[in-house]
C-alpha cells in the first residue's frame, strides 16, 4: 500500500490512505481538540458529522481552515494545528456555542464531566463576546432519562448511538436552523416513544442535555427514615467501574470497598445482585434444558433458540420491534427483579419486617433498570419489588455526600444470605457472561458429570456478534452472543427468517455488556476503559471459590426452605414474567 | 399494542405511492412529495405508515418533514394560496399582498380557513421573477399582483364560480 507522507506542526508523519488529519496528528502525540467527534475504536463506533468545527486546522496553501475529523490526510500536506488563525477560529466557534448554552454549569448534573466545559477551559475562554437569542425547549422526563435540550449542542452523538449502533431509531434531528433539535418523532416525550432506555445516548452526550433521572435524594430519605429497613444489592459490573469515580485506574476491582461504603451509608443489609444472578441461572438454565430436551425428543412446538432476558432495554426493544417473537425469550426475570421479589418475601419473613417497611435499593450500571423496577408487573399492591435503582455514578455521588474517603475504606464482605455469590454470577456483567454461567450449570445438570474446566474461552470477547459451540458430552450446543441492539437485531432477523440454528442466544443492549452500561462512569470516548472493566470481571470470577451457580450454598438453601425446585409454581410466580406487544399497528 | 387509525383509501393511496418507489428509504422525499400532493398534508399517522412501508424510523421521516418548509402537517385548504416572498417579489410589494390576503381571509400564514377552503403559505421564488410579485392558487400563477386585486382573486374561488371549483 502506498503510504501518505505529510507534516503536522513541523513533525513528519506517515499514514495509510484514508486516515483523517485528526488520527494522523494523534499518532504522533498531537491532540487536536474536538467536540462533536467521538470514536470507540474497538467497537467500530464513530460519530463525525463534522458539525462543530472545533477541530479546524490550517493547511498550507488552502484558503479555508479544514476540520481535522473529516479531512483526509493528503501527500505533502503541511498542517499547523495551533496557528493563530486556527486558535482564533476554534475559540470563536466555542464562544458561539456557549452563547446559546445556559450558563448553569455550577448546578448542572454534568458539571465536572462536561466536554464543553472542558473545552472552554482548555481554550482559555474567559469571556463570551457574542450575545444573541437562546434556544429554549421543554424538559422531558421519563422513568429513566431526562432530556434538557437547552443544553444540546447538536453533536448528534446520541442520534448516532440510537440509530446506527442500537437501531432503536427513536432520536432524530428535527426542524431546521435555530429551531433544530434532536427529538423523537412528532417531538413526543421519550416515555411515549419506543425508547428502550438503554442509556447509550446518556453515555455519549458531551453536555448535560441527556442525563439519568436522579434517585439519590429518595435513597437518602429512605436511609434516614427509622421505620424502614433499607437493603441494597449491587450489580456485578458496578464493582469493576466504581473506582474510576475515585481516580482509581480503570479495571480496579473495588468490591470490598464498595461494600464497606454501602454499610457506612447506612444500609441495614448489603447484598449482592450476583446472588440473584445465580438464581437466574437456576431458573433460566432449567427452562433452557427443558426446552432443549423436548426439542431433542422431537417436540415440534418447542421454541428454540432460547434468548436471555436479563437486560431490560433488550426486553423493551423486542416488545416494540419484534412483538411476534415475544414467546422466544426466557420468561426468567432479570437478576435485579429476582432479588427484589425474594427480598420482599423470603428475606422480609426471615427478619420479620413487613413488605411495606422494607426498602430495596439497587446499584446498577444501567439507566434502564430504573424503568424496569417501575414496571407494573413487578409490584405487589402497588409496592414495587425494587424501590429505587441508582446508577454507578449516583452511588459515587452518595459516597461523596457521606464524606467517605473511598480509597482508604477497608475491604468488607457482603451480608448473608443474599450476599453469597459464585463466579458465574459475577460474569453476568460482561458480554458472553450470562451464557457462560448458564453453560456451566446446564452442562452439569444435563450430563450429571462434573465440569473439569469451567472457563469457556470461546464464549468470551468483545466482537459484536459471536458464535460458538460447546460440547456437552457429545451434544453440540450452538450458541450465539450479541451485544449492542443493532447486533441483536441481526440475530433476531435470522431467527425470523428461519436462518438461525442456535440453541441459545445471549443478548445485552450495551456495547461490552453491562460493563459498558449507560449508568457507568463516563468513558468520554475511550473504549480501553471498557476493555479493562471486562478483564476485571473475569479476574473476579477466577478468584471465586465457587464458580457454578448451582453450587451456591445459599441458593441451595433458598430452594430447600422456600422455592422448592426451579420452575416450581412458587418460582414461577416470583421469578418469571411475561412480555407485552408494545408495537404500533396501523389499521383502517 | 397501540393502534393507529387511518382510512382504508388513505392506506391504499400511501402504499401505492411507496410501491411506485420500490419502498426504498432513499426515495423518502419523493414519497412524501407524492403523498402530500394526493392528501394535501402529512399527518402523523401517515408518517407512521410511510416509515413502516419504507422500513425506516418514524423519527427520521418526521425529521425530513420538519426540515423542508414545503412539507406540512396541517391540512391545506382546497385552494392553497402561496405568496412568493423571494427577493424580487419582496421588493415589489409581496409583503403588502400577503397582508391583504391575511386581512381578507382573517387567516395567519400556515393556517386554513374553518370551512377548509383556503390556506395561506409563503414560498421562495417560483422562477417567474419577471412577473413579481407572484401569487399561486393551487397550480395557477398570478403575476404582478397588487393588494387591490386580492379580493378579486379570492372571489374566483368562492362558491358559484364553477370555472375554478377544482
Amino acid at each position: 500500500m502506498e503510504m501518505i507522507k505529510l507534516t503536522i506542526d513541523k513533525k513528519p508523519v506517515v499514514v495509510k490512505p484514508g486516515t483523517t488529519i485528526l488520527d494522523a496528528a494523534s499518532s504522533i502525540g498531537i491532540k487536536i481538540p474536538t467536540l462533536c467527534h467521538m470514536k470507540l475504536h474497538d467497537m467500530g463506533i464513530e460519530n463525525k458529522p463534522g458539525g462543530c468545527r472545533v477541530c479546524v486546522v490550517e493547511v498550507e496553501g488552502r484558503r479555508n481552515l479544514a476540520p481535522a475529523c473529516v479531512t483526509k490526510a493528503e501527500e505533502g500536506m503541511d498542517i499547523n494545528t495551533h496557528s493563530m488563525r486556527a486558535i482564533n477560529a476554534r475559540r470563536t466557534v466555542t464562544e458561539l456555542i456557549l452563547s446559546d448554552h445556559p450558563a448553569e454549569c455550577l448546578t448542572c448534573a454534568k458539571s465536572g464531566e462536561c466536554e464543553l466545559q472542558d473545552l472552554a477551559q482548555e481554550l482559555g475562554i474567559r469571556e463570551i463576546h457574542y450575545e444573541g437569542e437562546q434556544s429554549h425547549y421543554r424538559e422531558d422526563t421519563s422513568p429513566a432519562i431526562i432530556r434538557e435540550m437547552d443544553k444540546c449542542i447538536l453533536c448528534r452523538r446520541c442520534e448516532m448511538m440510537c440509530n446506527e449502533v442500537q437501531t432503536v431509531g427513536v432520536l432524530s434531528a428535527v426542524n431546521r436552523g435555530f429551531d433544530a433539535v434532536v427529538a423523537p418523532a412528532f417531538e413526543m416525550n421519550l416515555d411515549h416513544s419506543a425508547c428502550t432506555y438503554c442509556g447509550q445516548c446518556v453515555a455519549v452526550c458531551p453536555t448535560g442535555a441527556l442525563t439519568e433521572v436522579d434517585h439519590t435524594g429518595a435513597v437518602i430519605r429512605a436511609l434516614s427514615d427509622p421505620s424502614k429497613t433499607v437493603i441494597v444489592q449491587t450489580a456485578p459490573a458496578v464493582r469493576a467501574a466504581l473506582g474510576e469515580e475515585f481516580d482509581l485506574e480503570a479495571g480496579t476491582l473495588v468490591t470490598g470497598k464498595m461494600t464497606a461504603a454501602l454499610r457506612r451509608l447506612g444500609f441495614d443489609y448489603v447484598f449482592d445482585t450476583d446472588f440473584a444472578a445465580d438464581l437466574t441461572i437456576m431458573e433460566e438454565g432449567t427452562e433452557f434444558l427443558d426446552r432443549l430436551n423436548r426439542h431433542l425428543k422431537g417436540d415440534k412446538d418447542v421454541q428454540l433458540p432460547i434468548l436471555t432476558s436479563c437486560c431490560p432495554a433488550w426486553v423493551k426493544f423486542f416488545e416494540h420491534q419484534f412483538p411476534d417473537m415475544k414467546d422466544i425469550p426466557s420468561t426468567a426475570r432479570s437478576p435485579q427483579q429476582m432479588f427484589g421479589a425474594i427480598a420482599k418475601t423470603y428475606f422480609a419473613d426471615k427478619i420479620n419486617v413487613k413488605r411495606e417497611d422494607l426498602v430495596v435499593v439497587s446499584i446498577m450500571p444501567c439507566v434502564a433498570k430504573k424503568y424496569e423496577s417501575a414496571r407494573e408487573e413487578f409490584a405487589t399492591d402497588g409496592n414495587p419489588d425494587v424501590d429505587f435503582a441508582i446508577t454507578t455514578r449516583e452511588l459515587a455521588s452518595l459516597i461523596k455526600l457521606a464524606n467517605l474517603k473511598f480509597n482508604s475504606l477497608p475491604e468488607e464482605d457482603f451480608d448473608q444470605p443474599l450476599g453469597e455469590s459464585t463466579g458465574a454470577g459475577v460474569i453476568f456483567g460482561a458480554t458472553g457472561g450470562v451464557i457462560e454461567a448458564a453453560v456451566r450449570t446446564a452442562y452439569e445438570i444435563q450430563t450429571g458429570k462434573s465440569l473439569e474446566k469451567v472457563d469457556f474461552e470461546q464464549l468470551r470477547g468483545l466482537e459484536g456478534v459471536r458464535e460458538a459451540t460447546v460440547d456437552v458430552d457429545g451434544l453440540e450446543l450452538r450458541i450465539g452472543i450479541a451485544h449492542g441492539l443493532g447486533n441483536a437485531r441481526k440475530l433476531l432477523e435470522d431467527i425470523r427468517s428461519g436462518k438461525s440454528n442456535f440453541h441459545a442466544i445471549e443478548i445485552m443492549s450495551c456495547p461490552g455488556g453491562c460493563i459498558g452500561g449507560g449508568g457507568q462512569p463516563y468513558h468520554h470516548g475511550d473504549d480501553s476503559v471498557i476493555k479493562k472493566r471486562f478483564e476485571a470481571i473475569y479476574k473476579e470470577d477466577a478468584g471465586k471459590a465457587i464458580r457454578k451457580s448451582h453450587e451456591n450454598p445459599h441458593i441451595v438453601k433458598l430452594y430447600e426452605e422456600f422455592l422448592g425446585k426451579p420452575m416450581s409454581d412458587k418460582a414461577h410466580h416470583l421469578l418469571h414474567t411475561n412480555y407485552f406487544d408494545r408495537s404500533n399497528k396501523i389499521e383502517s | 399494542m397501540s393502534k393507529i387509525k387511518l382510512a382504508e383509501h388513505v392506506i391504499e393511496t400511501v402504499q401505492a405511492i411507496c410501491a411506485q418507489y420500490n419502498n426504498e428509504e432513499g426515495e423518502l422525499i419523493n414519497v412524501l412529495h407524492g403523498t402530500q400532493s394526493k392528501l394535501g398534508y402529512l399527518p402523523a399517522e401517515v408518517q407512521e405508515l410511510i416509515a413502516k412501508e419504507l422500513d425506516m424510523s418514524v423519527a427520521k421521516v418526521y425529521g425530513v418533514v420538519t426540515f423542508y418548509s414545503f412539507f406540512t402537517m396541517t391540512p391545506m385548504g382546497k385552494h392553497p394560496i402561496s405568496i412568493c416572498t423571494g427577493t424580487a417579489c419582496y421588493v415589489r410589494g409581496a409583503e403588502q399582498v400577503l397582508e391583504e390576503f391575511k386581512r381578507q381571509l382573517k387567516l395567519e400564514v400556515g393556517k386554513t380557513t374553518d370551512d377548509g377552503k383556503f390556506s395561506i403559505s409563503c414560498l421562495r421564488c417560483v422562477g417567474a421573477c419577471g412577473l413579481a410579485p407572484v401569487v399561486m392558487v393551487g397550480e395557477k400563477v398570478y403575476g404582478r399582483v397588487s393588494p387591490q386585486q386580492v379580493r378579486k382573486i379570492i372571489s374566483e374561488y368562492q362558491d358559484g364560480c364553477p370555472s375554478h371549483a377544482e
